[in-house]
């Protein structure tokens, strides 16, 4: 008896769905195995991570603030992996975002400009962050440029640009020499749902690019095309659908929706421009886009979950010690795993027999 | 090369290669179920059967590259096993793949020298080669470089290269495919010789004619099985057809009230440089097409039919709008999708990947080329229940066999896929239809209805260019047909000057006004 790995006539559905869950069961098993070697007993650590976050008001709100960039930007980078254009730089597109957003933050600041700050904001944090994601798609298109190259240097550039920022011509002259703008005005921050939580309109926002991603790419032309760039590009171009348009068009959706989630979390849960807004949501987007099979519903609840690793790692570093690294290695092994249950959906394992003789007989 | 003849002049009672009940299953699939055969020295061996019948599994279990889960194959009554090609060719075993393996920038004797076991100098084995060509009229400069050969000379370097190892047994994967008729029957000569010195050969085709006029017995394959075993000369090529279909194969038939009427596709002095370097650059290209007409274009593969259906498409674009006109509009710098929006229709040769997306469904294949026009789409929305209806439509008319109502394309057989494709252009009503190889690869059944299919088209007064390599296919649909050689076509020929004979001159590169044919020196 043999185990061989055999095509499937037809992607399987079931495994479609199935998969993300075989990926998060194989990453909670190699994670268990990671804490017993750190010294620590694998069910409680399980519990502080993913239990006790779920227990409380106050986590179950953070879990929706942090679940809201990853989803906007993920939803975003679905769209650019689905019409095979691969922006790994959406960390970089939502520090411009929220450089952008906060410029207008600081023009204003004390002035008695109206209501049109925050909107004004949010504008020209998704538009910046188009533009900035353009740079690489704009070479990719012009030149052959590897995007997966130019969109992650961007990052390094703009992480940079931000930090000059707020140490230099914005830094709050009251802030005791602290890098970071002063706190923005109330009509330069997003508003929160419920009075004295964490939770804010952003979160609104996240749902509604979740359901115009679900309607577009099910129901209209354009979905359609990106869907067809992406899985077939020879009969996309005998369709009459341009691939180079549809990569500057994906990345400037995504480097808008990056941009748009900067701005929020600056002029949200944040309050002030500063280094470090944002723990990598930029790159665990990535993960959360293929944990949610590049579907809107999908990226909705790996968002979700991916947000309850960061809360629930922050936990598990004050009541037992683990490191806050643990879980980045964490979100990589899950990443791994996704990947790899992928192979399930065309491809299934089957037990034959053969008899194989060697030899002239 | 006189070894054999001294060796075994009689044929002896025991064949030379017998498989017994061979069997090869991928998965749940079984390519070969418990086939016999035996070949015998000095005879030609055909092996007939549609695409997929099993006849590449067959042979690729002769020449040892795939391993039969059950069975056994016997070389003059002795059992054996082979591990790999190395220990067939070592026995005697030769074998001429359909896609060539050389390498274009090298030299035939560099290419003939990769190719060999043997150990002897590169020196000795050029002049080997140079002996073993002459000795069977099969012409080759061993010092040119392969990107500069033809189609029949690259054959030729494969042929060479497996008499020099010389087998007593060697496998042909359908020789003729890429042959101009000329070419081909040069090769008849050529093998009748190897048959003489008392070699034998198993010759795969679907070509029956030529397996009438060459082969000495036959087996036939059928979805895995074998179905027959004969004499293919006392046989008639639709006896033969009938034993590879299993059943009687329809014949396709013009209304006969057919109206050519006004031009509607004209391409006027179309000059185009290839994408790639290893493109074909299209020059002079002119044609016009009435309505009520079905153009061929015949050519060996390679010589600028993708370059053309991409030009006519609009899948490439071309400076001057003038140059292709679709019902006296000039488009030819109009995309694919406006031109659909005129009224044409395109099929191309590539049916996976090309004419569908492999891993959507049929009805989001579709949608591909019907977004164009149409009801599909609204103010961007897609309508997916007309998506739908475009996919019953063209089962219900072209009796597209499939699983369930919508698959993915992949899930189809070759047959039922193209039928879907020729049958969703067709269904669009159009003006100008442009087809690559409409029935490559695909069972006869299929064949019948999709050429069927194209006559009645013309017959409701469309224009149809169809390209193919097949020239029976295009001698019995076509009104007029070119033949496209080095990216330039020739002048159309009439349905009645166009013999084979011409139509083969013409694929060879030869003008018609040209009485010498450049072949003969060779032969």
């Amino acid at each position: 008896m043999q185990l061989v790995l055999e095509k499937r006539l037809e992607q399987s559905r079931t495994i479609a769905l199935v998969s993300p869950l075989i990926a998060i069961a194989l990453t909670l098993l190699t994670m268990s195995i990671l804490f017993v070697l750190l010294g620590k007993n694998p069910l409680l650590a399980l519990g502080v991570y993913f239990i006790d976050p779920l227990t409380d008001g106050y986590s179950l709100q953070e879990i929706a603030v942090k679940a809201t960039p990853l989803v906007m930007i993920a939803i975003g980078l679905s769209l650019c992996y689905l019409a095979n254009a691969w922006n790994i730089g959406a960390e970089g597109q939502l520090l411009i975002g929220a450089v952008a957003g906060s410029w207008i933050a600081v023009k204003t600041q004390g002035t008695d400009a109206g209501h049109w700050v925050l909107p004004a904001m949010l504008l020209a944090g998704a538009v910046a962050g188009a533009l900035y994601a353009l740079i690489p798609a704009l070479c990719r298109v012009k030149f052959g440029a590897s995007e997966i190259l130019t969109s992650l240097m961007l990052v390094y550039v703009a992480d940079l640009l931000l930090d000059y920022l707020v140490r230099g011509p914005w830094r709050d002259p009251a802030g005791f020499n602290f890098p970071t703008t002063a706190e923005f005005d109330p009509v330069a921050t997003v508003p929160v749902l419920i009075e004295g939580g964490r939770l804010h309109l952003g979160s609104l926002i996240a749902l509604l690019v979740v359901a115009s991603a679900f309607v577009v790419l099910g129901r209209t032309i354009m979905g359609f095309e990106i869907r067809v760039v992406g899985a077939a590009p020879r009969a996309a171009r005998f369709a009459g659908f341009n691939a180079d348009h549809l990569i500057l068009l994906t990345f400037a959706i995504s480097g808008a929706l990056a941009g748009l989630a900067g701005i929020i979390e600056v002029a949200g849960p944040i309050g002030h421009l500063q280094p470090g807004i944002s723990p990598g949501y930029g790159f665990t987007a990535i993960i959360v886009a293929f944990l949610g099979r590049l579907n809107p519903v999908g990226i909705l609840i790996a968002g979700l979950f991916l947000a309850l690793t960061f809360i629930g790692g922050e936990q598990a570093q004050i009541t037992m010690k683990i490191p806050l690294d643990v879980t980045k290695v964490f979100q990589g092994i899950l990443l791994f795993y996704v990947l790899a249950c992928d192979s399930f959906i065309l491809y299934r394992f089957r037990l034959v027999s053969r008899q194989v003789t060697h030899g002239i007989g | 090369m006189s070894e054999l003849l001294s060796d075994d002049p009689s044929r002896s009672d025991t064949p030379l290669l017998q498989a017994l009940g061979l069997t090869k299953r991928y998965g749940a699939f079984v390519a070969n179920d418990a086939i016999d055969i035996e070949v015998c020295g000095g005879q030609i061996h055909a092996l007939l059967g549609e695409n997929g019948a099993g006849k590449s599994t067959l042979v690729k279990a002769i020449y040892g590259l795939i391993q039969p889960d059950s069975g056994e194959l016997r070389w003059q009554g002795q059992r054996i096993v082979l591990a790999g090609p190395a220990q067939a060719r070592a026995l005697g075993i030769g074998m001429v793949f359909q896609h060539f393996s050389l390498f274009e920038n090298l030299t035939v004797a560099e290419n003939v020298a990769l190719g060999l076991d043997g150990r002897e100098s590169f020196k000795a084995m050029s002049a080997r080669l140079d002996e073993v060509a002459r000795a069977y009229g099969l012409p080759l400069d061993p010092k040119r470089e392969v990107w500069q050969l033809s189609v029949g000379e690259r054959q030729r370097i494969e042929i060479v290269r497996v008499l020099m190892q010389n087998p007593k047994f060697l496998i042909l994967d359908e020789p003729t495919a890429v042959l101009t008729p000329q070419e081909a029957d040069q090769l008849f000569v050529v093998l009748k010789r190897l048959r003489a010195e008392g070699r034998a050969i198993l010759y795969i085709s679907h070509k029956l004619e030529e397996v009438k006029l060459l082969c000495d017995t036959a087996t036939v394959l059928r979805a895995g099985r074998k179905v027959a075993a004969c004499d293919p000369r006392q046989e008639t090529a639709a006896s033969l057809a009938r034993m590879m279909v299993g059943t009687e194969v329809k014949e396709v038939k013009a209304a006969g009230t057919r109206r050519i009427t006004v031009p509607r596709l004209v391409v006027n002095d179309l000059n185009l440089a290839p994408e790639d370097t290893h493109g074909v650059r299209l020059r002079q290209i002119s044609l016009e097409l009435k309505g009520g007409e079905i153009f061929g274009i015949a050519g060996v593969a390679g010589n600028g039919q993708d370059e053309l259906f991409a030009a006519l498409s609009g899948e490439r674009l071309v400076r001057e709008p003038g140059t292709v006109v679709i019902d006296g509009i000039a488009c030819g710098h109009l995309s694919i999708t406006q031109r659909r929006r005129l009224g044409a229709a395109f099929v191309p040769e590539e049916r996976l990947g090309h004419g569908t997306a492999p891993r959507m469904k049929l009805s989001e294949n579709a949608l591909l080329t019907g977004h164009a026009a149409g009801d599909m789409v609204h103010h961007g929305f897609v309508d997916a229940a007309a998506t739908l209806r475009a996919v019953d439509r063209a089962t219900k008319t072209f009796d597209v066999r499939k699983a369930k109502r919508d698959p993915e394309a992949a899930s189809l057989s070759g047959g039922n896929l193209q039928k879907f494709v020729v049958g969703r252009e067709i269904l669009r009503g159009p003006a100008v239809l442009i087809v690559n190889q409409p029935t490559w690869g695909v069972d006869a059944g299929a064949a019948a209805v999709i050429r069927q299919a194209l006559l009645d088209l013309a017959d409701a007064g469309a224009a149809v260019l169809v390209t193919s390599q097949d020239l029976d296919e295009l001698i019995e649909i076509a009104d007029r047909i070119a033949v496209m050689f080095h990216g330039r076509l020739s002048a159309p020929l009439s349905r009645a000057e166009a013999t084979r004979e011409k139509l083969g001159l013409l694929m060879g590169g030869s003008s018609i006004a040209d009485k010498e044919p450049v072949h003969a020196a060779g032969a």
